[in-house]
């Protein structure tokens, strides 16, 4: 299971692994939203939290793809079937090392686009734990909908229609525990929603993914 | 006898053909007697006036929206279970109606809204889980268009509509989290049978009733058009062989 | 032939999308035993192949095999262009809990390019290297697709060796190749005779035998 984790992480860090590209994104539609809603600290200020939540959440969409796809192109999706891992094992760990190289290092950039969105200085923690707990969720759905359109030769955008409404209760929690974080509220009820919804995605999808790879491999 | 039989596409050929000239005709009857009754011979609200009476369309096809998408939820159930192709195909051929449905209910709240709340869209719960709603039915019928093989589509269909399930009751209460919203005002929610008064109540039940006939006729005549099409592609591929 | 049988498929139907392609497949493997699939392409030998391996359900009968499994090679030799040769085989050899990968990089002769990015490998570089894999899964019985393709002749040769050694130490394999391989121990299994007639098969699709 480790070697299949490595692995991953390895060819997410490798030239061509575009990892760091969703990272880029990040930062473009952050540094696109003052232009399309003003300058003005205030309005920036009062809409960064949301602003951040949903950047992080289209540019974890942005490499959901290559979950499934490369391994099926190449081959490697059959071998792994046929390995001693089970299927549920590998979405496990594959959408673990989506979250290692997308989530993670999205979560740990965020402050500084805070900064550029004039966020409260309360929001920031928050936004970061928020976005901490949410995540994996992201990468975890995301898994769903790539096993499931992993046998399209172009996926990627029908993946985003399955996979964008599936990540609402996600959004809705985590942007709502960054806003009432950014004015000061208490913001444990919907932290406590947000890792309900993490655990409960990690717990039971990878079975449903799973079953999706079967039916594409036959 | 068992009702699995019906499972079988030839029986439920047979008994779809059957059935569906009766259900076509009550539909329409129950409809129209709902609908008629309901436009012309209630009296206006005395604080809504006329715009009262969009709720002969709009409660019965939000009601159908969601019952629609449990419909498709139990025949995705049958499918992965038993393995019966009528139901997949039942799934396949309800998911368009209640998209329109949701759309229907989604159009006449806006127009209803307008005069009423002075907005043609509000981010009230209702109304956004609605629009998620709707989001659902896209993708479950995009993933169906998306896929060759029909037994393939109907696997992943099935379990994406499981899934989906989960997420749209998830959305549901995140949304209610989120916002409270326009819709559950007591003088505006008409949506609770103890808000209606028994001269709108009885209209409404007729009309709920007759979107249900039309639900069923419509979805009784796709599903046949699915298995005429599945039929077609089973008898083609038997003549490639040869 | 007393050993007990490492593969033993029995009355198997395959198919795709409800359509079969080759009906009533019988055969055993014991120890020691190779079956190469012959027949014209499309007949269904890589269906057949997949099937066992599990990648897909039979449409009818039975496939039993060994507790731990089959190694499958298909036409994709599930090379990641970025790893090193070395990383490849390590990363399959760790799946199958497995980590000493210089038996196989030497059996098809891949030491000198051990460390260099599959990306720059040959066609037939990458087919030894798929090849190589079979060997630090473990197990026992290979299902192999085309194995010899893009190979040259010397590959064939070192396949050919690989595979013998292989058997000899109680393995099996059942390949689908066009080449003669020379292994006399092979046994040949021309899988057009099971084709799948629309006229002489029961329907196997429940869709349409529900019309029947």
């Amino acid at each position: 299971m480790w070697a299949l984790l490595i692995r991953d992480l390895r060819l997410a860090t490798r030239a061509g692994g575009g990892f760091g590209l969703s990272l880029a994104f990040f930062l473009i539609v952050a540094v696109l939203v003052p232009f399309g809603v003003g300058p003005k600290a205030a309005t920036l200020a009062l809409i960064a939290p949301g602003i951040l939540w949903v950047g992080a959440l289209l540019s974890c969409l942005l490499s959901l793809d290559r979950i499934f796809a490369l391994d099926r192109e190449d081959g490697s999706l059959d071998l792994l079937a046929t390995s001693p891992i089970p299927l549920e094992g590998v979405v496990g760990i594959k959408a673990l090392a989506h979250w290692l190289t997308t989530g993670l290092p999205l979560a740990a950039f965020t402050p500084v686009l805070g900064v550029l969105l004039n966020l409260p200085a309360a929001g920031f923690g928050p936004l970061v734990l928020s976005l901490l707990i949410g995540t994996p969720a992201l990468s975890m759905i995301g898994a769903f909908g790539a096993a499931l359109t992993v046998g399209l030769k172009r996926g990627g955008l029908l993946l985003s229609l399955l996979v964008l409404p599936l990540y609402v209760p996600s959004l809705i929690f985590g942007a709502e525990a960054a806003r009432r974080g950014a004015e000061g509220q208490e913001i444990l009820t919907p932290l406590l929603m947000q890792a309900g919804i993490s655990l409960g995605t990690i717990a039971l999808l990878p079975f449903a993914a799973a079953a999706a790879i079967r039916v594409n491999l036959r | 006898m068992s009702l699995w039989e019906y499972a079988n596409p030839k029986k439920f050929m047979a008994l779809s053909a059957r059935v569906l000239p009766w259900v076509t005709g009550l539909a329409a009857t129950t409809l129209l007697v709902g609908l008629v009754w309901g436009f012309f011979f209630t009296p206006d609200d005395f604080r809504q006036g006329s715009t009262v009476k969009i709720i002969y369309v709009h409660v019965p096809s939000a009601m159908m929206a969601i019952n629609v998408w449990v419909m498709m939820l139990v025949a995705s159930l049958i499918w992965l279970v038993r393995r019966h192709h009528v139901s997949a195909l039942a799934a396949k051929a309800a998911a368009p109606i209640g998209m329109v449905m949701t759309l229907i209910a989604l159009i006449t709240g806006a127009v209803w809204g307008q005069p009423m709340w002075g907005t043609w869209w509000a981010w009230d719960p209702r109304l956004t889980s609605f629009l998620i709603l709707f989001l659902f039915y896209l993708g479950y019928i995009a993933l169906w268009q998306a896929i060759e093989d029909p037994d393939t589509a109907a696997d992943l269909t099935s379990v994406l509509c499981l899934v989906g399930s989960v997420f749209a009751l998830l959305s549901r209460y995140a949304v209610l989290f989120w916002n409270q919203g326009l819709h559950q005002g007591a003088s505006l929610s008409l949506d609770r049978e103890e808000h209606v008064a028994d001269v709108f109540a009885w209209p409404l039940w007729v009309s709920m009733a007759g979107f249900g006939l039309l639900f069923l006729a419509l979805v009784l005549l796709r599903t046949r058009t699915e298995i005429r099409a599945r039929r077609l592609r089973a008898l083609e591929a038997r003549e490639r062989m040869q | 032939m007393t050993a007990e049988p490492l593969l033993s498929v029995a009355g198997v139907t395959v198919g795709r999308g409800g359509i079969a392609f080759l009906g009533q497949v019988s055969f055993d493997l014991r120890p020691g035993e190779a079956l190469v699939l012959r027949g014209p392409n499309g007949v269904g030998k890589t269906t057949l192949l997949r099937t066992i391996a599990g990648l897909q359900p039979p449409m009818a009968g039975r496939i039993v095999m060994a507790e731990d499994g089959a190694a499958y090679a298909g036409h994709a030799d599930g090379i990641k262009a970025t790893l090193t040769v070395r990383e490849n085989l390590l990363f399959w050899a760790r799946i199958h809990g497995r980590s000493d990968v210089a038996p196989a990089l030497a059996a098809m002769d891949l030491e000198a390019l051990a460390d260099r990015p599959a990306q720059n490998l040959s066609a037939g570089q990458k087919r030894r290297l798929g090849l190589a894999r079979l060997l630090v899964t473990g197990r026992r019985l290979w299902l192999l697709d085309e194995p010899t393709v893009s190979l040259d002749t010397r590959s064939v040769g070192l396949f050919a060796q690989l595979a013998r050694a292989h058997l000899r130490s109680g393995g099996a394999a059942v390949m689908a190749t066009h080449i003669d391989l020379g292994l006399d121990e092979a046994r040949i299994l021309d899988v057009s005779q099971y084709r799948a007639s629309a006229m002489a098969m029961p329907a196997t699709d429940g869709f349409d035998e529900a019309f029947a």
